[in-house]
């Protein structure tokens, strides 16, 4: 039925009028789209200003505006430990993985050996792989190392190279106009002066990318902290804390979102700060 | 991968750069600068990837238990799992679920939010940026956030209330559980949504323009242009939800944790599943059989099973890939 309809309208030219309400019912849908995303959002962060009673009501607007609800979340859980292990995690890793990962995705995009496609499917293969399927293994092995309940365990796979990471930042070599690297090599460039003096200023947003998802990927990262600090209260990141924070502190839900909005911020202000870089990067990994 | 590159020196066979007409050999200097950009990837290939993956095969013919030397027993796991346990029944049935409600529901969603955002001509920055955000926001946050909204006394209710519809419970019914778990994973779903409105608006402007010259509708112009274009996208974009509905955790352990009130701590055995282990996917049940039980060969045996079924997803994946040129996937 619609489609007949429409057809019918769209064989001829639109008529301003008709393209006037075709703009009005997207723009509307679009509005209307923009709310039901934000919403969520918008209900934690009123309700992480109320007082704990008023939380536990069906109102939705604070009836006095309790700012130091954020202030009282560090005394109710140590919010700031949690922070500081996240940071720890994420930043490590982050770093730990542009070391190791970037050399290896040159070696995979623009060195040619023997077996570099072998290679290529070799990292997306452990890229798509579940963590569930390897804990086992691994748990034991860390455990062996007495190194279960610290960060170790977290940090220490992206010190050798993360498959995501190379993913990414091979697709950015591969950008790279093989000119370029035929230029320094007559010129007597090493492959290490070619990699750092002449590619990477070339790929920085590709690096940008890969950090940030990296970054973001730890940061959001409950399975692994789960698994190896669940047992040591010292070592929760954030993520963990927070799944924690309701049922061991028996606090309200005030605290709760507050803790939540918390945990939520550092994400956002990233955001804020590298948008092109995250829409880049995106749009990069999907297939084109 | 050392091996492989053994076999070239050996052979004398120099590494060239990518045409045959630029054949530069290079130097055994080069050869060790290539050794030495592989060898950390190569390290963590071996123990995190390879390593751990032959352990579990070998574990899941034994009764691992963390502690004592592994017994073989065979295909005792195997036999158990696929025939005995009632409760694994359950979680499998959670994430063929999950899996099959999510793949249509987030790919279809992402798609129709695509559309909506490829024809605004004003704001869509700002639309744009509150779509995507949510999958930004850490999935334990989100979690907490969509458990607090639906609760009873939460704003969901209260807005329903105001049309004359009393609240389900959403989280703490078994029947509707899933379901909120399925609407808290499309608030999330925003870079499937941007790499389909990037898809959307790489299809070229006047295929869409000569057809409707041509008299051809929405639909079908939908399914003739905008569709054989952005195919490679959405089967990307379908492996890349069934790879993640698989291995659903997170948003399930800490729903069900959450939404219970208990005081046990997440992931404790009492809280996974809640309400009526109707969340219970399978990868938590794992998690409980491995590191609450200690049953690792048995969590072994359930991860073999679930490496080898999303492993056949990736080979999909990989086959696309192999066919066009090397383009890009995200896990």
């Amino acid at each position: 039925m619609t489609t007949t309809l429409t057809t019918q309208r769209t064989s001829t030219r639109r008529p301003g009028g008709q393209r006037f309400l075709h703009w009005v019912a997207v723009h509307s849908l679009g509005i209307a789209l923009g709310l039901m995303f934000a919403l969520p959002v918008l209900f934690v962060l009123l309700t992480a200003v109320m007082t704990d009673q008023q939380a536990l009501t069906a109102d939705l607007w604070p009836r006095e505006w309790r700012f130091d609800n954020f202030a009282t979340v560090f005394e109710a859980a140590p919010m700031l430990d949690f922070f500081v292990n996240s940071v720890l995690y994420s930043v490590a890793a982050t770093v730990g993985m542009l070391i190791s990962s970037i050399p290896a995705a040159y070696a995979l995009a623009r060195l040619r050996w023997r077996g570099s496609n072998v290679g290529f499917m070799l990292v997306i293969a452990a890229m798509m792989l579940p963590p569930q399927v390897v804990a086992v293994p691994l748990y034991s092995m860390w455990a062996d190392l007495g190194l279960t309940g610290t960060l170790w365990p977290l940090i220490v796979p992206y010190l050798v190279g993360d498959a995501f990471s190379i993913f990414l930042l091979r697709q950015f070599f591969l950008t790279i106009p093989q000119d370029y690297l035929d230029a320094a090599r007559v010129d007597g460039c090493s492959e290490f002066r070619i990699l750092y003096q002449v590619l990477l200023p070339m790929i920085r947003p590709g690096i940008a990318a890969a950090a940030l998802f990296t970054f973001l990927y730890t940061w959001n990262d409950y399975f692994g902290p789960l698994l190896y600090t669940g047992t040591n209260e010292e070592s929760w990141t954030l993520s963990l804390g927070l799944s924690m924070f309701r049922n061991t502190h028996k606090v309200d839900w005030n605290l709760t979102m507050a803790a939540t909005v918390l945990t939520i911020l550092p994400v956002i202000v990233l955001f804020v700060f590298a948008q092109k870089t995250f829409i880049r990067g995106i749009t990069f990994t999907g297939v084109k | 991968m050392t091996r492989a590159i053994t076999d070239t020196r050996r052979a004398g066979a120099p590494l060239t750069s990518d045409t045959p007409k630029r054949r530069r050999s290079l130097s055994r200097h080069h050869r060790g600068w290539l050794l030495l950009f592989l060898a950390p990837w190569a390290i963590g290939l071996t123990v995190f990837f390879l390593y751990p993956l032959a352990a579990t095969l070998w574990y899941s013919f034994t009764d691992f238990d963390g502690l004592a030397t592994p017994g073989f027993v065979g295909l005792r796991n195997y036999v158990y799992l696929f025939a005995k346990d009632p409760v694994v029944a359950t979680a499998a049935y959670n994430t063929v679920w999950l899996v099959a409600v999510l793949t249509v529901c987030r790919v279809a969603f992402a798609l129709a939010v695509a559309s909506v955002l490829a024809r605004l001509k004003r704001g869509v920055g700002l639309v744009r940026t509150l779509c995507y955000l949510p999958s930004l926001v850490p999935p334990v946050a989100a979690t907490i956030t969509f458990v607090f909204i639906m609760a009873p006394e939460g704003p969901v209710s209260t807005v329903l209330g105001w049309l004359g519809i009393e609240g389900p419970l959403w989280f703490s019914d078994p029947a509707l559980a899933k379901p909120a778990l399925v609407l808290l994973t499309l608030w999330g779903s925003g870079e499937i949504m941007i790499i389909i409105l990037a898809a959307l608006l790489d299809v070229p402007k006047e295929l869409h323009e000569a057809a409707q010259l041509d008299g051809a509708g929405p639909w079908s112009r939908f399914r003739n242009i905008t569709l054989p274009s952005i195919a490679p996208v959405l089967l990307f974009a379908v492996v890349n939800t069934i790879v993640f509905a698989l291995q659903y955790f997170t948003q399930a352990v800490v729903a069900g944790s959450v939404a219970s009130g208990s005081t046990f701590p997440v992931g404790s055995t009492r809280v996974i599943g809640y309400p009526a282990d109707s969340t219970l996917t399978f990868t938590a049940r794992m998690f409980d059989e491995g590191f609450r039980a200690y049953h690792m060969g048995y969590a072994s045996a359930m991860a073999v099973l679930l490496f080898l079924v999303s492993f056949a997803f990736t080979a999909v994946l990989i086959r696309q890939l192999r066919a066009r040129s090397p383009e890009a996937v995200r896990s």
